[in-house]
């Protein structure tokens, strides 16, 4: 299968040349194929910002290249442009961007910007809005008048409706309380599965990434250190708490029935817990 | 990007500049300027571009800082001096070009008032690069202090300042994330005609405005919680003292403005 988006040894420093020069990227290269759900994790400060804005081409590598179907996103000005709409991102914190009078135009925002015609635009508009839970009469409502939760559901939409081969969320779920966080996440898995959506999801929650993705990326002062699925990386545990992570809680559990004698190799999530344990039970062991 | 702008940057160090007290230093930088346009032959020119060059040798802040601040001003310079070189008249004709007469005393002056413009700026620098917000307005504040009798809120102006130069940064960081996030929705800031483009601010100018007044509202809320209530009976961590360091510094740049008049008056 052709990669969707290719990362080719990038570098980047901040404010180079200057006494607060800080080199954000090191080094990272990576492939991301169709259909992917890839979850990045990584210490606060290790880049992974940085490096989201690099692919859709909202900041320049100082080295190496990103290729978008094949060709390097910084080719051409036309091209460079279109890859925002290719790869949507939405940043952290995205409510922060809602200027509109309605949530309807802050969300036809982008769609409108690719010169798309008014029916089209009405059609992504509903679309997305229906993809996060958006109702009828809050499209008309000023985004201004929802809740936290509403206006960063409202923030990803104008993303959404912009259609993008490859959706980047960065730290989605931030700062919501436990509801508004499932909320999301829940969103964002119906959007994969109605679309086939390539989705790529920045977050510091474990048990988020274990449950949702199917590879993940891990950033460490700046380099990639691990690039695998979730059970490669979560086998290898005490390499992430070193890295001054955590891993999710359900492993932990079992790393320390592991030192207590009893092996269940793999297990990174509840229902495998689950089945884990019934697995061992039923087999006459008596755990 | 917007955060490398040179807005009065604070360069830490710990030379015998940085650890003047601030007031001094802002007394000095006044007492400098006096000395400045006192000035007026070759060799008090001399001297007070002398002493300044020694001084930010002393600071041990990079030549190149300063050029970088002078960049932007340097079309008001040369201005000027074009003014000073066309419009003074004198007795040495130099140069006799249609209506256009350049004296030599023209040229002089050009030459002089440019070094004066050129020393102003880099010693306002060399004050700002050496000293912190922080302590700059502390200064302001202790030197205005007496004004506060004929009713000026010292104090509230004191803070004020202060916190616009602590909050210029974290907005200058804010618009360029807003203008990031934008521009991942495809905003277009750089085609147009000029009405396209200023319609194109809207969607920055708005959710900066509003973040303004959210930031602008928790500080107030943060300021109120701490019961914050002005001026009156308020009394700082950190105090100012003068030391020997700041005496000797008065008593050098007393030196060269005493040196500057002598050599002015008598002509030398
Ligand atoms: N606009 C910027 N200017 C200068 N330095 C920055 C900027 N943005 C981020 N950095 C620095 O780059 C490093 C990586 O930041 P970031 O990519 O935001 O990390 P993460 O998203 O993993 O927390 C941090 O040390 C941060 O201080
Ligand atoms: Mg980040």
């Amino acid at each position: 299968m052709t990669p969707l988006l290719e990362v080719n040894h990038i570098s980047y420093t901040y404010s180079a040349g200057t006494p607060f020069a800080h080199k954000a990227l090191d080094d990272v290269s990576f492939q991301i194929h169709p259909g992917e759900f890839i979850g990045v994790i990584g210490h606060t400060g290790s880049g992974k910002s940085t490096l989201m804005q690099h692919l859709n081409g909202l900041l320049k590598p100082d080295e190496g290249q990103i290729l978008l179907g094949g060709q390097d996103i910084w080719s051409d000005k036309k091209f460079t442009r279109a890859c925002r709409f290719r790869v949507g991102l939405v940043f952290q914190y995205p409510e922060y961007q809602l200027f509109e009078e309605t949530v309807y135009a802050d969300i036809a925002f982008g769609p409108k910007n690719m010169g798309l015609d008014e029916n089209e635009v009405d059609r992504r508009v509903r679309e997305a809005a229906g993809f996060v839970g958006i109702t009828e009469q809050q499209l008309k409502a000023s985004p201004f008048d929802l809740s936290g939760g509403q206006k960063r559901r409202a923030a990803i939409a104008g993303i959404v409706a912009m259609e993008p081969e490859l959706l980047i969320l960065d730290e989605p779920t931030a700062g919501l309380d436990p509801r508004g966080r499932e909320e999301i996440l829940d969103n964002i898995q119906a959007y994969r599965q109605a679309k086939n959506a390539t989705i790529m999801m920045v977050t510091h929650s474990m048990n988020d990434v274990a449950r949702l993705a199917d590879r993940l990326l891990v950033m460490s002062g700046s380099r990639l250190v691990l690039d695998g699925t979730p059970e490669e990386i979560f086998v290898n545990a005490q390499s992430l708490v070193d890295m001054g992570l955590d891993v999710p809680e359900v492993t932990r559990v079992f790393l320390a029935l592991e030192k207590m004698g009893l092996k269940f190799p793999g297990v990174y999530t509840m229902e495998q817990a689950v089945r884990a344990l019934t697995q061992r039970k039923g087999g006459g062991g008596h755990a | 990007m917007l955060k490398d702008i040179t807005l009065g940057q604070y360069f830490p160090g710990n030379s015998v500049i940085h650890r003047l007290d601030p007031r001094t230093k802002l007394i000095l930088l006044v007492a400098y300027i006096a000395a400045l346009f006192i000035a007026s032959n070759f060799l008090s020119y001399a001297l007070t571009l002398g002493f300044l060059v020694i001084c930010i040798a002393i600071s041990k802040i990079q030549p190149k800082a300063f050029f970088k601040g002078l960049k932007p001003l340097i079309v008001l310079m040369c201005f000027t001096g074009i003014m000073n070189l066309f419009f003074t008249s004198g007795e040495t004709l130099l140069v006799h070009f249609w209506i256009i007469n350049i004296y030599l005393e023209g040229l002089v002056r050009a030459i002089f008032m440019i070094l004066r413009l050129l020393a102003l700026i880099c010693a306002t620098f060399l004050l700002t690069y050496t000293t912190s917000p922080i302590a700059l307005t502390d200064a302001l504040e202790s030197l205005l202090r007496p004004l506060g009798k004929i009713g000026l809120p010292v104090h509230e102006l004191a803070m004020i300042m202060c916190i616009a130069l602590r909050f210029i940064p974290t907005l200058l960081e804010e618009t360029d994330k807003i203008i990031s996030a934008q521009k991942a929705r495809g905003a277009d800031f750089e085609t147009g005609s000029l009405i396209q483009r200023v319609k194109a601010l809207i969607p920055i100018l708005v959710p900066l405005f509003i973040s303004a007044f959210r930031r602008a509202d928790e500080l107030a809320t943060a300021m109120e919680c701490r019961c914050y209530q002005g001026g009156e009976g308020r009394t700082k961590m950190k105090q100012l003292h003068y030391a020997p360091l700041d005496y000797g510094a008065f008593g050098v740049l007393a030196l060269l403005l005493a040196a500057t008049i002598t050599l002015t008056v008598f002509g030398l």
